[in-house]
């Protein structure tokens, strides 16, 4: 295992939209531009294997970052803050010990996960997640999958996997037709690319979009083979190879916490320039708000401009992501949880999957803290990155303060040489 | 057709296209990733490394992510240990 | 509106706070438990938990042996989430100098009825192979084990319950003292007794006692069964542990019946906060690796840290405190709250009771206090 240095005097984490259109703009000054993400590829979720098609948005963004020189550190994992200014990440040959002027967080969504009866059997997943994994080898041809829960991912994931020969049975979404049509209407006045990306994609026409409709049970035999659905008030099970359920997204902000960045409703606040609470740190895309790819874009762009000095530059932006940022409340409002989901899960349904936590167990007790103490709901490796949103929307928890690590590491990671000073001084 | 390689779940000889996921060999194997703590078997949950759902033994090494990690030439994946 | 009345009221839903509020509870007084947290977030949340005999002195060692009797004789009754288990403890030697320690801990743990057994650097070896080649050998404590304290306390807590306690969690108090209890709110609560168990925190209740904070840091692993089989001490722990004024790691490993590793120890005086100190982790997780060279791959999912309440003896603080008549401390049980938390609940009971107690009290009185003052400054 080695232990490399490393400096820039602009750091992204995350190698999504946000990060990337973050790195080209901070790119252009001259200055050293690094971007670290924890997946073998740049990209992202959403883009998660196009950046390698031609012809798409992704491969286009990532050619401008090849123009310049930003050095990327992919499959590496910032696990830590040990100093201010330094950061630690793990990747798979060791660690580096990474000093940065400015740090852009783009550290992206998770979909939220709530639990049902059945949700820990196999085949039961993500919708993000079945996209993923089709995305890195998983074939799906002639295999039935039903897609349930919320949020515009569902429709993407669907026309995906449809074009991947998948027969999909049906899209379950919980909100309803009206507000689904309200906010289509939103899109297609506002956003005529993100309609034809969605509603107009010939792949889901024939793919009945069932709404008011959500999962109860998932039923199978160590893998799943159909799921109960909830519909207009009555139940009706259809068999499936694959369930693919997600409840839109939520921000991933544990780095930020660690950082001590404020957080407001949940998301990283920023002001106009994309800066956090904390000075020489920003923050651009989903942890700032759920609000899709355009939008990450511009304040990826924003924030890279911003930590190079141009303020002006970044404020012809604005207008832009004010249209972009009433898309994302548009979506926080339509893909909002209906209260039915919060009795799905039964007494005995496992909600902290790493420890094997039923529901009715962490019920007997007040808080997240209380629970996790005496159920040990949160004290797995996921770190409660899973139970934890599944609660704070079932029982209104708030969850405990973020500790290093924020991933597990190989034990030799956290033994740190950052007690030195700092050598290097920042022009900025 | 994409370039296959072989891989071993367990001990049995899986090809997969290049490139694949170590979870994904697991699953055309038919394997679960791992047995939870109450001795249920999981699958993956997220495909983007944050539910540990998937972990399993690579190469020697345990509680690997096997979404995160690609497939290689001879790879020895456990999920039983 | 009236106060509430109690017998005898607790600050601290600790370990130690529940085994007082049980034992008080038992000798048929009303109880009343106060925290400002959950049950057992404090110290009892952050410490190993491990039910260990210790020879520092030989109150100590009356003190632990006692209180390990109580725990074996509980154990048929604890619930499953308790996670008693009786693994043993191993002082690992590292070199002949060390052995000899072993050999005279030996003979002191034998002289006084403990089972013992000395290891030689094969049975080490073979007992323990994860352990770095070349030890020298061991010492054995076969009657010590480890438990999940949180749930350890709220077990003693609900027994409590049961007989007629009463139990007030996440409800802040601004002051004790002449037989009162005033919470954060204002309200207040009646007591012919207030003891304060409220661990590192005790002295904020009650000035000027003789405790201080002293941090510790503790990291798990996910779960690798089989990893270790006991839990594992070196003996230089001695050394470093024995010091009341400098900043201190040791190698201290235990098995948990989840099959995690759960890697200490680390003590600082003076630190006040609960971030994580990254140099003091690092010297510790160091330490471990050089006793434990496989530790150094295996995935460490969660880092720590609390705060012992640490005594200049050594020894905890149980009962009356001189300056306030309503007043009993049960406090000061630096690293060994966990194990001595039953026998703290037994003697100071039996203070409140008259009633005879089964090991000298003396030692624990806080009047020693007054000659006892803390090396650091």
């Amino acid at each position: 295992m080695v232990s490399a240095r490393k400096q820039f005097d602009v750091l992204i984490v995350g190698g999504g939209p946000a990060g990337i259109a973050a790195a080209v703009s901070a790119a252009q000054s001259g200055k050293r531009v690094g971007i670290v993400d924890d997946n073998p590829a740049l990209g992202g979720q959403i883009w998660r294997g196009e950046t390698a098609q031609s012809n798409s948005e992704a491969a286009a963004w990532l050619a401008k970052l090849h123009a310049w020189d930003v050095e990327v550190c992919a499959g590496t994992r910032v696990f830590d803050q040990p100093v201010s200014g330094v950061l630690r990440a793990e990747s798979g040959d060791g660690t580096y010990q990474i000093e940065y002027g400015k740090l852009i967080l783009a550290t992206g969504a998770r979909e939220r996960f709530l639990p049902f009866p059945g949700w820990t059997l196999q085949n039961v997943m993500g919708a993000g997640a079945l996209q993923a994994l089709v995305k890195s080898g998983l074939p799906v041809s002639g295999k039935r999958v039903a897609i349930a829960g919320t949020g515009p991912l569902l429709l993407a994931v669907a026309a995906y996997l449809k074009n991947d020969g998948a027969k999909v049975v049906a899209i379950y979404e919980q909100v309803s037709r009206t507000a689904l049509a309200k906010f289509a209407l939103k899109v297609a006045a506002q956003r005529g690319k993100l309609a034809q990306a969605l509603w107009l994609r010939k792949e889901l026409r024939d793919i009945p979009l069932i709404t008011n409709a959500w999962p109860v049970a998932a039923r199978g035999n160590g893998v799943v083979e159909s799921v109960v659905l909830c519909r207009g008030g009555k139940h009706e099970e259809i068999a499936c190879d694959y369930l693919a359920c997600g409840f839109h997204l939520v921000p991933n902000t544990e780095l930020a916490v660690l950082l001590g960045c404020r957080l407001q409703n949940g998301y990283v606040q920023v002001d106009d320039f994309q800066q956090t609470s904390q000075p020489n740190v920003f923050c651009a895309g989903e942890p700032t708000g759920i609000g899709g790819v355009e939008l990450s874009l511009i304040e990826g762009q924003i924030a890279g401009l911003v930590a190079i000095g141009k303020e002006g530059e970044a404020q012809s932006l604005f207008s832009a992501r004010r249209k972009m940022r009433s898309f994302a409340e548009a979506l926080d409002r339509t893909f909002a949880l209906r209260p039915e989901l919060k009795s799905l899960a039964s007494t005995g349904t496992i909600v902290c999957r790493c420890e094997d936590v039923k529901y009715g167990q962490m019920t007997q007790h007040r808080s997240w803290r209380a629970a996790k103490l005496h159920t040990r709901c949160g004290m797995g490796p996921c770190q409660g990155r899973v139970c934890g949103p599944a609660t704070q929307f079932l029982l209104g928890w708030t969850p405990e303060s973020v500790r290093p690590p924020i991933f597990p590491v190989a034990l030799e990671n956290l033994i740190s040489e950052t007690h030195e000073e700092k050598e290097h001084t920042f022009v900025m | 057709m994409s370039e296959q390689i072989a891989v071993s779940v367990n001990g049995t000889r899986v090809t997969v296209a290049a490139g694949s996921s170590v979870a994904v060999a697991m699953m055309i194997a038919g394997a679960s990733c791992r047995t939870s703590v109450s001795g249920e078997p999981r699958g993956p949950l997220c495909g983007i490394g944050i539910c540990y759902e998937c972990r399993a033994e690579v190469d020697g090494v345990a509680h690997r992510r096997s979404c995160q990690v690609a497939c290689t030439t001879g790879m020895d994946i456990r999920t039983d240990g | 509106m009236s106060a509430e009345k109690y017998d005898v009221v607790i600050m601290g839903a600790g370990i130690v706070g529940a085994a007082c509020a049980l034992e008080c509870a038992r000798q048929k007084m009303r109880v009343a438990v106060v925290d400002h947290d959950v049950i057992g977030g404090g110290a009892t949340a952050a410490g190993m938990g491990h039910i260990v005999v210790m020879d520092d002195s030989e109150a100590q060692f009356a003190l632990t042996r006692y209180s390990q009797q109580l725990w074996q004789q509980l154990r048929p009754e604890l619930p499953d989430d308790v996670e008693y288990t009786q693994c043993g403890t191993i002082w690992v030697a590292a070199d002949d100098e060390e052995m000899a320690e072993v050999h005279r801990k030996a003979s002191y743990y034998q002289r006084r009825g403990v089972p013992v057994q000395i290891l030689s650097a094969e049975d080490l070896a073979r007992l323990e192979p994860n352990l770095r080649k070349g030890m020298a050998g061991g010492l054995l404590v076969t009657e010590d084990g480890v438990l999940y304290p949180p749930c350890a306390a709220r077990f003693l807590i609900e027994q409590a319950q049961a007989l007629g306690a009463t139990v007030q969690v996440g409800a802040p108090v601004a002051e004790i003292g002449n037989g009162r209890v005033r919470r954060a709110d204002g309200s207040e609560l009646s007591a012919g007794v207030i003891v304060n168990a409220a661990g590192a925190w005790a002295p904020e209740l009650t000035r000027g006692i003789s405790v201080k904070k002293r941090k510790g840091h503790l990291v798990i692993t996910d779960r690798y069964p089989g990893f270790i089989q006991h839990q594992l001490v070196e003996l230089g722990y001695l050394k470093s542990a024995h010091s009341v004024s400098s900043d201190s790691v040791a190698f201290n490993v235990q098995p948990r019946r989840t099959g995690q590793v759960l890697i200490g120890s680390s003590r600082q005086y003076g630190a006040e906060h609960k971030e994580v100190d990254h140099e003091i982790l690092g010297r510790m997780l160091q330490r471990a690796q050089e006793y434990m060279p496989r530790l150094s791959q295996t995935s460490a999912i969660r880092v720590w840290t609390g705060f012992r309440a640490a005594t200049p003896d050594k020894l905890p603080l149980i009962g009356p405190w001189g300056e306030d008549s309503t007043v009993f401390l049960a406090t000061g049980h630096e690293g060994l709250g966990i194990t001595t938390s039953l026998a703290t609940g037994r003697l100071l009971a039996d203070q409140l009771s008259g009633r005879a107690s089964q090991i000298a009290r003396e030692p624990y009185l806080p009047s020693r206090a007054t000659t006892m003052e803390h090396a650091h400054v």
